[in-house]
């Protein structure tokens, strides 16, 4: 047997604060952005699954966190980024986008107001120092600092259902702003752990309700623990990278350097709500993302397919069996864990986009049928 | 029917491809091992050659999918396939939890076996 498993674990010099956590618990490694991560502890299956019906612990220590603080904060992240970061409350998340010039995507970040002129900005790892070298050059003229802390901070995750219950019961947790059980999605709070500070928001990347908890990476094998053992009568397993990934997939979130490149307009992702065009001010892609993507321009659709064998990223895409180019390509791709069939996103030409469409993917050689779909693949019931 | 899940791994032959080989007689039979099972995860999909199907050494005869990867199974001898796991078929996770025993894949008689990986081979092969 011969594997095309691109997470064979290569060297690499970066290791979580948790990777003993990790090795003590028999995981599985794979190298990610440089780091040496968890691909699995036992059975990314069981991970996932655990996660839709109870809760999965992440570390996600390898994200890039970068602090922008100073009196011009929000008006310069108006001009660094997509989004208009003015308008968000303090204690706010936002999902945003770090365009270029050109109106690509350097990287997809969540921005958290943390005070009046303080934010925090968390990037992909794979993106760390390409995001970071972007802010800091379009900080010239604002009155602002722009930190990377990255190496500062550890982020551990609990997605599911129980995620509430299991940080409720996690023994020296403490609320300091928001009462976790008010704090909405999409909001971010501080907290203590054992007297050390640390931020609790309520996001997440697998379309489950969850918690993000960063801190200081000291404590983060302490924190760990105590999640665990609360975690313990409520279905919680630690979760590596691949059932994140499917998760993910399944939620029709994202994946910077899948879904989305340097060569990829917003629009065409689906995310053309990101970027707003509506502020008054002047910000970095601004002129190409009014001008918009080419005509013609390939499109983000979802896929959906009946049997067991999935597409998976780089297959390509033909509007019949016997085509003889390709109008398509799927960007991620797997057996749905939780739906049972194969999904895919997959970028297309515009007149394949329509919902119910008929499309085949070359599956090694052979062309299976598959039928555009909405996004999400999964929605949770609130 | 060998119940090969009672056999010890040092019984067994080995491919560089991390298959696993039991011969009995004229029959090979051919599994993935417990470390290329680990590798690709949990494997939710297996496509077998027909029972009947001739089959080369060294070629593709089948496919081991998990939700992150597609491994390809290599026929480890020329031969002529007597027959397949109907059950890994309906239930891929055997290949995870049984490798070397109910994870079995298929069955080749053949004439003439290679040279192929002792267990002690195959242990410094993949490092253990």
């Amino acid at each position: 047997m011969t594997t095309a498993d691109s997470s064979t674990p290569a060297s690499s010099d970066r290791f979580s604060p948790l990777h003993q956590a990790h090795v003590d618990a028999g995981a599985s490694f794979t190298d990610f952005a440089g780091w040496q991560m968890p691909v699995r502890y036992s059975s990314d299956l069981a991970e996932h699954h655990a996660v839709r019906t109870a809760a999965g612990l992440f570390d996600l220590s390898h994200m890039a966190e970068i602090l922008v603080e100073g009196t011009d904060a929000a008006a310069y992240l108006d001009y660094a980024l997509a989004g208009k970061l003015s308008g968000v409350e303090l204690w706010q998340a936002k999902y945003s986008l770090l365009l270029a010039e050109n109106g690509g995507i350097i990287d997809d970040l969540v921005v958290y107001r943390l005070d009046e002129a303080k934010f925090l900005v968390v990037a992909n790892a794979g993106n760390r120092f390409a995001a970071f070298e972007a802010l800091l050059a379009r900080a010239a003229d604002f009155d602002v600092n722009v930190i990377d802390q990255s190496d500062d901070y550890a982020l551990i995750a609990v997605q599911g259902p129980n995620a509430l219950a299991i940080l409720g019961a996690t023994d020296g947790l403490t609320d300091v702003g928001t009462n976790l059980l008010f704090m909405k999605y999409y909001r971010i709070t501080d907290a203590f752990f054992r007297g050390q500070p640390l931020l609790v928001a309520r996001t997440g990347y697998t379309g489950e309700d969850g918690f993000e908890l960063y801190l200081a990476a000291e404590h983060a094998r302490e924190l760990w623990d105590a999640l665990t053992s609360a975690g313990a009568d409520q279905g919680l397993v630690p979760a590596g990278l691949a059932s994140r990934d499917t998760l993910r997939l399944e939620a029709g979130m994202p994946l910077y350097g899948h879904e989305l490149t340097l060569n990829t307009f917003p629009a065409q992702a689906g995310l053309g709500r990101v970027v707003n065009l509506k502020k008054e001010n002047d910000f970095v892609g601004r002129a190409a993302s009014e001008a918009g993507p080419a005509e013609g321009a390939s499109v983000l659709v979802g896929l959906i397919a009946a049997g067991k064998r999935a597409g998976r990223a780089d297959y390509e895409i033909f509007r019949s069996p016997g085509a003889a180019s390709a109008d398509g390509v799927i960007t991620s791709g797997a057996l749905s864990p939780t739906l049972g069939y194969p999904i895919a996103m997959a970028y297309v030409t515009p007149d394949l986009a329509r919902l119910g469409t008929e499309v085949y993917v070359d599956v090694r050689g052979t062309r299976l049928p598959a039928t555009v779909t909405s996004l999400p693949f999964y929605k949770r019931v609130k | 029917m060998t119940d090969t899940s009672k056999l010890q791994q040092s019984t067994l032959k080995y491919t560089p491809e991390h298959e696993w080989v039991l011969v009995d007689g004229s029959i090979a039979t051919v599994g993935i091992t417990a470390y290329a099972a680990g590798k690709l995860g949990d494997v939710v999909f297996v496509e077998l050659p027909g029972v009947g199907s001739t089959v080369a050494s060294g070629t593709v005869v089948g496919e081991i999918e998990s939700t992150k990867s597609v491994g390809e199974l290599f026929a480890p001898v020329n031969g002529t396939v007597t027959a397949t796991n109907g059950q890994v078929v309906e239930s891929p996770e055997l290949v995870n939890s049984d490798p070397f025993g109910e994870g079995w894949l298929i069955k080749v008689e053949f004439e003439t076996l290679p040279d192929l990986l002792s267990f002690a081979e195959y242990s410094a092969l993949i490092g253990e």
